[in-house]
């Protein structure tokens, strides 16, 4: 099957059952509930062209990837041809890690690709895991799916589908649980917090084995490329961002969910696919809870692309749009996430532990009309970003500092103890404690 | 002349519970923020201030501070 491999690379178009540029290429088109089962699956798809003997080499299938251009989709959007590579190179035996503990509260993309096309992933893990040079794969995933991922794991084991061992465990539910070093630690320890870097998990990652975390629909992706190749990757998306991605939207719109969009699709196209606004709106929230707040005008008509969004100082993340209604707060919304954001540090760092609450609290006393000293809180915001072992308060203070922004005539009345829609429904979602 | 390979100090901020010994000793690199915690003035550490650097990271309680060929990669 390396014949594919290199007819693609010369250019030809590989054509296989199923490819097609026509989206969406992760989600099921049936609209059936329920995952699809791996005779449907293998029907649609047939096995991967590059797993089993006389298969393409590493190096070739690292190739093949770096090729298609594909990124990470946990929210880094990081090469992951480059990923493969430095744990390829590494001495040991290296083990693959699917990531799909979607800690964020707002976002739902990869519960739902989990839970309909689960075979894409665990094909897009073992492809990974040859890459590599591994011979098992963990699938991490959100306890709500990881029933499906056990039962889809059965069906392949029934006929002996793949040379790579094949298991799924429970996700912690935190929101820090989903950081590559916090599910390398929460399989190890049981405990669902950061590590400090050094090491790099692809030198010394589960227990110190080089060690690959990937987002479970980077996943899904790369089960796609290995079967229909780069090019056809590539025919969808930019130059420079190519392939389509995940989003989950939600607030304001008359149906919100995941759906698979090209990147570089206009957010105005993207909130068509969710039915359209369902109410008048004033704000975006993009990318996740570590996104960014931006006006509903000066997104609307921007691409969901890094390229498309890094004007407005925002980036697609892990795909969240969250449409905030004109009749919400921005300050109130900002406050309660910060809060919610406060309490899932994973408590290691000073300025994270101490920095967050202290920042939470003047959000909600600006939120509810009462005094906030805003030099003091952009002093914290300074001071906290930055100072952590993870990315955790970096987060927070890129979304809090949108909301400044985006919302100081908000911030101006807030000072004048007015609020524009005191008591109204929350729109982001924040788990009780 | 000889050549001086560029020393960075870095905290490790997880092993930091913010005694604030550091910057006491060593206030002309670091500071604390509000909550008493060591912030690390940006860029390498001068020539002159290297032998006082190396005291500080053996006083640190927590063995939290370090100093480092190189930028750290955080």
């Amino acid at each position: 099957m390396v014949a594919s491999l290199l007819l693609d690379q010369d250019g030809t178009d590989v054509v296989a059952p199923g490819a097609s540029t026509a989206l969406p290429r992760l989600l099921p088109r049936t609209g059936l509930p329920g995952p699809v089962g791996l005779a449907d699956h293998l029907a649609l798809h047939a096995c991967m062209p590059h797993v089993g003997r006389g298969g393409a080499s590493r190096g070739e299938m690292i190739t093949l990837v770096e090729d298609s251009g594909l990124s990470g989709r946990g929210g880094a959007c990081f090469p992951t041809a480059v990923k493969l590579a430095a744990v390829a190179r590494q001495p040991g035996a290296p083990i693959v890690i699917a990531n799909g503990t979607e800690g964020e509260p707002a976002s739902s993309k990869d519960k739902v690709l989990m839970a309909t096309s689960p075979h894409l992933v665990l094909d897009g893990a073992v492809f990974a895991a040859l890459a590599v040079g591994a011979t098992e794969a963990v699938i991490v995933c959100h306890p709500a799916v990881r029933p499906i991922v056990e039962d889809a794991i059965r069906e392949r084991k029934a006929v002996r589908l793949d040379t790579v061992r094949l298991g799924a465990v429970d996700a912690a539910e935190r929101f820090v649980a989903g950081e590559a070093s916090a599910v390398v630690h929460w399989l190890e320890k049981g405990q669902p917090i950061p590590t400090p870097t050094p090491p790099r998990l692809s030198e010394a990652g589960l227990h110190g084995r080089p060690t690959l975390v990937q987002n479970v629909e980077t996943l899904a992706q790369l089960a796609l490329i290995a079967r229909y190749g780069a090019r056809w990757y590539r025919a969808v998306g930019t130059q420079t961002e190519p392939g389509s991605m995940l989003v989950t939207v939600i607030g304001a719109v008359r149906r919100p969910g995941v759906d698979e969009v090209a990147i570089g699709t206009r957010i105005a196209s993207v909130l068509d696919g969710a039915g359209g606004v369902s109410s008048p709106p004033q704000a975006f929230l993009l990318g996740g809870y570590f996104g960014t707040w931006t006006g509903y005008w000066d997104a609307l008509d921007r691409p969901l692309s890094q390229a498309g969004l890094a004007p407005l100082g925002a980036a697609p993340g892990a795909g969240l749009v969250a449409v905030l209604p004109s009749d919400a707060c921005g300050l109130v919304e900002t406050a309660r996430v910060a809060r919610y954001l406060a309490s899932e540090s994973a408590g290691q760092c000073g300025p994270c532990v101490f920095g967050l609450p202290a920042i939470s609290s003047e959000l909600e006393s600006l939120a509810s009309g009462g005094p906030c000293d805003t030099d003091r809180l952009e002093r914290w915001l300074g001071q906290v970003d930055g100072r952590g072992a993870c990315r955790h308060p970096d987060g927070v203070v890129r979304m809090v500092r949108s909301a400044l922004v985006t919302f100081r005539s908000e911030l101006d009345r807030h000072r004048r103890g007015l609020c524009c829609s005191p008591g109204g429904a929350p729109i982001l979602p924040v788990p009780t404690a | 002349m000889t050549m001086r390979v560029p020393l960075h100090l870095r905290v490790d901020p997880i092993a930091c519970d913010g005694r604030g010994l550091c910057a006491e000793l060593l206030s002309e690199l670091i500071s604390l923020d509000d909550w008493g915690y060591p912030i690390i003035r940006d860029g390498e550490v001068p020539a002159d201030l290297v032998r006082d650097a190396r005291q500080v990271v053996r006083t640190c309680p927590k063995l939290a501070l370090h100093l480092e060929e190189r930028s750290a990669a955080r």
